[in-house]
């Protein structure tokens, strides 16, 4: 087994004194695609921000790409740079696609190569729409400029926040296909944070389930869902409720 | 008076434009990073920095005329330093600081409710693409521009219209620190109505054509 790209222990976050994110030990491997599960409201997203270095733990250690980090270390940037997130609903700048598209090019202080930009709209199918204000797009397009401004970082990891949320089932399997191409052809980790146990089952190699801000179990996908070992991540896996 | 260009009415229109001008660019020079850092960051005593900022944008020019002349002026704690940056009363370059002193605040504030109304979202996400604080804040302000650019114009009007401080720190010294506001009260003492009038017709184009721009940049047709 490879070395984990990212590695949690004993990982806790807190607001206002309050328990909301409690990991005991969680692993994801170079190139995989990792599907994090669970009810709303149990730190799936919170998880996700510490991933990314956007806040630190309250307690505990983060490695990533074979450095670790606790709550009182800073990242450096360019280590930081090596992660990113498409979030549920995709915030973009007043500015043509083209420009967000090459928007991360920019503060990294790259060239913003327009064919590294094209390319990217045309492996989410919106070349077309280049030159177009980001706010005339539709719910689906933007979530697909998302993914491109994300795809021409070329992460070593990239965590999805509920990107099909919200979406109608065009859009969902275009995102889906595009995340599955993103790991297929660069090799990116994807950390994909969802609702829907069918979307785990299609596009995850392994699969977590989250519960009370506690990472129940994790397991591979086959397993996880045709034998959980826990009865909540069974119950959960049926689509009962679970508490 | 106006179409003939009168050397008087010109020479009166030009120096409040480098007035109110230079002095607009010290105070977007002040205002926009401190609106900046009080819409973006949470700090200890914040709240009380926004509560004289919202002081300021309600100061009476006349007050800020007399706080400056009482620095200014040679028993004053600055004047009696007689440094050669400090500006002297009755000169330009004290009426340029009073003005700073009065359009600094609304710019301020007007850039900080700017700020604040982009999604906070935004600066998550930006972070998450690996921006520096120092470029998600620039990224927000560029998004904020159009709330920037009023808030720029809005310091504009207040000062370009404004006559208390000018003339308690100018003097309305002919040829010196004479400007549109100051000479219209004066020919307006004098009787000399049609130089008043020419004056202010003058004076109401420029802050009718301040918030024409105002309104444009806010995306509104002048017949909303």
């Amino acid at each position: 087994m490879s070395e984990p790209i990212i590695a949690l222990r004993s990982v806790t976050k807190e607001y206002n004194g309050q328990c909301v994110l409690n990991v005991a030990e969680m692993d994801v491997l170079p190139g995989e695609v990792f599907g994090l599960v669970g009810p709303s409201g149990v730190g799936k997203s919170t998880l996700l921000r510490l991933i990314n270095f956007l806040e630190p733990p309250t307690a505990g250690t983060i490695r990533f790409m074979g450095s670790t980090f606790s709550a009182q270390d800073s990242v450096p940037l360019a280590l930081r740079r090596r992660v990113t997130t498409v979030f549920q609903r995709p915030m973009l700048l007043n500015r043509t696609v083209a420009a967000n598209v090459g928007f991360g090019l920019w503060l990294r202080g790259e060239k913003q190569s327009q064919t590294v930009i094209n390319e990217a709209l045309n492996q989410v199918g919106l070349a077309r729409l280049a030159a177009r204000q980001a706010r005339t797009l539709s719910g689906g397009e933007l979530q697909r400029v998302a993914l491109a401004r994300a795809m021409v970082l070329r992460p070593d990891v990239l965590l999805l926040d509920e990107p099909t949320a919200n979406l109608d089932p065009y859009n969902v399997g275009l995102i889906e296909d595009i995340a599955h191409s993103i790991n297929r052809l660069y090799g990116t980790t994807l950390v994909m944070v969802t609702h829907n146990i069918f979307q785990a089952r299609r596009l995850a190699h392994r699969v977590g389930f989250m519960l009370n801000s506690d990472l129940v179990e994790v397991a591979e996908a086959t397993s996880f869902f045709e034998s959980p070992r826990d009865p909540r991540t069974a119950a959960f896996v049926r689509g009962e409720m679970v508490y | 008076m106006i179409t003939a260009r009168d050397p008087a009415v010109v020479e009166i229109v030009l120096l409040s434009l480098r007035v109110s001008g230079v002095a607009l660019f010290f105070s977007a020079m002040i205002g926009i990073p401190l609106g900046a850092l009080l819409g973006l960051t949470r700090f200890i005593g914040r709240r009380l920095v926004v509560a004289l900022l919202y002081t300021g944008m309600g100061f009476p020019p006349v007050v800020v005329g007399l706080f400056v002349y009482m620095m200014l002026s040679r028993s004053g704690p600055l004047g009696r330093l007689a440094w050669s940056w400090i500006p002297s009363l009755f000169t330009p370059g004290a009426m340029v600081v009073a003005q700073c002193i009065i359009s600094f605040p609304l710019v301020a504030g007007f850039t900080m409710a700017a700020v604040m109304g982009v999604d906070p979202q935004l600066r998550q996400q930006v972070l998450a693409l690996g921006a520096t604080p120092w470029q998600a804040a620039l990224t927000l302000l560029i998004e904020a521009r159009l709330g920037v650019l009023v808030s720029i114009i809005a310091g504009f009007g207040s000062i370009i219209s404004e006559v208390g401080a000018v003339m308690m720190v100018g003097g309305n010294i002919e040829h010196s620190t004479r400007v549109l506001t100051t000479a219209i009260v004066l020919e307006t003492n004098k009787g000399q109505f049609s130089l008043a009038i020419a004056l202010g017709v003058i004076l109401l184009g420029m802050a009718f054509l301040a918030n024409v721009l105002v309104l444009r940049l806010q995306g509104r047709a002048l017949d909303e």
